[in-house]
């Protein structure tokens, strides 16, 4: 109960830290994997191959594997000197968008066929149909599995706190180390993050609800 | 891809040559980036024949042999584990006992809110602060630390699996079993659970490459899996004065990869076999097990996953 009340900023800044990490690399995840998405459906077959490898390899790599590519290999080879804070953003958004462009291919497949006629037969190109017919339909079946996506996000987001960017497993290290019983900690960071998982699925519900229509 | 394929028209003349050009760029885009790659690569001489010349030696070969099996001993514990407390919680949570059903439905919840890494992480600290009065020696806190941590998170994954493959058997095969008067425990184990099993296999072994790619998290808790050792390898060897993080990442990821992609694919096979068969019901699918459960739970489970906080 101590653990709490005695480490308040700490573990204040350990969720916003979690809090922050998630935000930033969903919002990498969603712009890459909707990108990703789009090449996997395009005519164009060099861009269809490279989608299907982009998610191939991504999805069967473990994701402390992509945190070590990140923090050793990236620097070496790419660009130096960028903090823990964006590099950890890189391999959490990188990991996520091939589970975001799954999601989102399962959704333009679920918009009826008869849309994307009706579209082509208006003479709209591909990047048309997709932009404006397709995509904000596909919106509507996408919200729940990008909900459990960005749930597994956030759990995936502890593997950062190992990397030293501070979150709350970076917390719950912290505390462990200047001798606090561990069974306290592990309860209030458990429930830290359910606070943030439940938000999330409490989002995206009020989302499903303001995007549903009654067909 | 004929599902794709409506958004776009069979190209005429002129669009077959517009694609032709878009082909020729993303190709030309596509090679570019991997030719960027390639030339920093080269550029901070990764490329160089000594760097990877090291995979010849055979401490180093002998050092990831080691891992894989460390790794698949890893794996194949936690996997028999979790899939028996996955059976055990699936069948506590539809039990007809409250106190039961509840602790079970906390423990899945609780555990499956809650990242891994946090679980085997406080898992490690208890075991390695008793480990005297455990007699665990060495690695073995490590071990058991990872293992069970796997168990616990895997297991409520899988119990909510097998339960969404028990609830999807057809009412009138449970209630013939009782008309034939078969006790609760036969229905469950001779009629329920093989149809829940068999519907259910390729999100369970999708889970599986799950369990197998957290095996990596053993790397924080510095148990020597593949991943540590590959860590702990590409630190020590210096090569013209640099040390071997690239290539020893490329090779064991490529390793990870592959031992991912065979489970993925014999869950995919047992799929189409699935699919193939006109009895029985029908398989579920094999991509994304957990997120299509999480789909699932995310729904309905706030008010259960309150009462996991307090189980």
């Amino acid at each position: 109960m101590n653990v709490l009340l005695d480490y308040l900023p700490e573990f204040r800044d350990g969720f916003l830290g979690t809090l922050a990490i998630t935000a930033s690399s969903a919002l990498l995840a969603l712009v890459l994997g909707v990108l990703i998405a789009g090449f996997r459906v395009s005519p164009i077959p060099p861009l269809r191959a490279f989608g299907t490898a982009w998610v191939t390899v991504l999805r069967n790599t473990p994701l402390t594997l992509l945190f070590l590519v990140a923090f050793f290999v990236v620097p070496q080879i790419l660009f130096q000197g960028a903090s823990p804070y964006v590099l950890a953003t890189l391999a959490l958004g990188f990991y996520t968008s091939s589970f975001v462009c799954e999601a989102v291919r399962s959704g333009i497949s679920t918009v009826p066929l008869g849309q994307a006629e009706a579209a082509r037969s208006l003479g709209m190109t591909f990047s048309q149909t997709l932009r404006l017919i397709v995509l904000p339909q596909a919106t509507r079946t996408v919200i729940p599995p990008l909900s459990s996506i960005f749930i597994a996000l956030t759990k995936n987001s502890a593997i950062a706190g190992a990397f030293s960017v501070t979150e709350l497993f970076n917390v719950s290290k912290l505390l462990n180390d200047r001798g606090y019983p561990i069974a306290w900690i592990f309860l209030w960071i458990a429930l830290a993050y359910l606070v943030i998982t439940f938000a999330i699925s409490g989002l995206f519900r009020l989302l499903e609800r303001r995007l549903g229509v009654a067909r | 891809m004929s599902g794709a394929s409506v958004l776009y028209d069979v190209p005429g003349p002129k669009a077959k040559a517009r694609n032709r050009v878009y082909a020729v760029l993303g190709t030309l885009a596509v090679l570019g980036l991997i030719a960027f790659v390639v030339l920093r690569l080269s550029a901070k001489g990764q490329l160089q024949p000594e760097v990877w010349n090291i995979f010849n030696y055979a401490g180093v070969r002998t050092s990831i042999r080691d891992g894989v099996l460390t790794t698949l001993q890893v794996f194949a514990v936690a996997a028999v584990l979790s899939l028996a407390l996955g059976a055990l919680l699936a069948v506590a949570r539809l039990s007809d006992r409250k106190p039961i059903r509840w602790f079970a439905t906390g423990f899945v919840e609780l555990f499956r809110a809650v990242p891994l890494l946090i679980t085997i992480y406080a898992l490690w600290v208890i075991l390695l602060s008793n480990r005297d009065s455990l007699g665990l020696t060495g690695s073995q806190p490590q071990f058991w630390a990872l293992v069970v941590g796997l168990m616990v998170y895997n297991g409520s994954v899988q119990a909510e699996v097998l339960r969404a493959g028990i609830n999807s058997v057809p009412k009138g095969q449970k209630e013939a079993a009782y008309a034939l008067g078969m006790s609760k425990t036969q229905v469950m184990t001779t009629v329920l659970i093989p149809q829940a099993v068999r519907a259910m296999l390729p999100t369970i072994i999708s889970q599986l490459v799950v369990t197998l790619k957290d095996t990596s998290l053993g790397y924080i808790i510095t148990y020597e899996e593949l991943l540590y050792k590959a860590r702990l390898m590409s630190g020590n060897i210096i090569v013209n004065g640099n040390d071997t993080y690239i290539p020893v990442i490329i090779v064991v990821g490529s390793i990870y990869v592959a031992m991912c992609l065979a489970l993925s694919a014999l869950a995919n096979w047992i799929e189409r076999r699935g699919r193939r068969a006109k009895t029985g019901i029908g398989m579920a699918e094999a991509a994304e097990p957990v997120t299509a459960t999480d789909a699932m739970e995310a729904a309905g489970a706030a008010p259960d996953g309150a009462a996991g906080t307090k189980g």
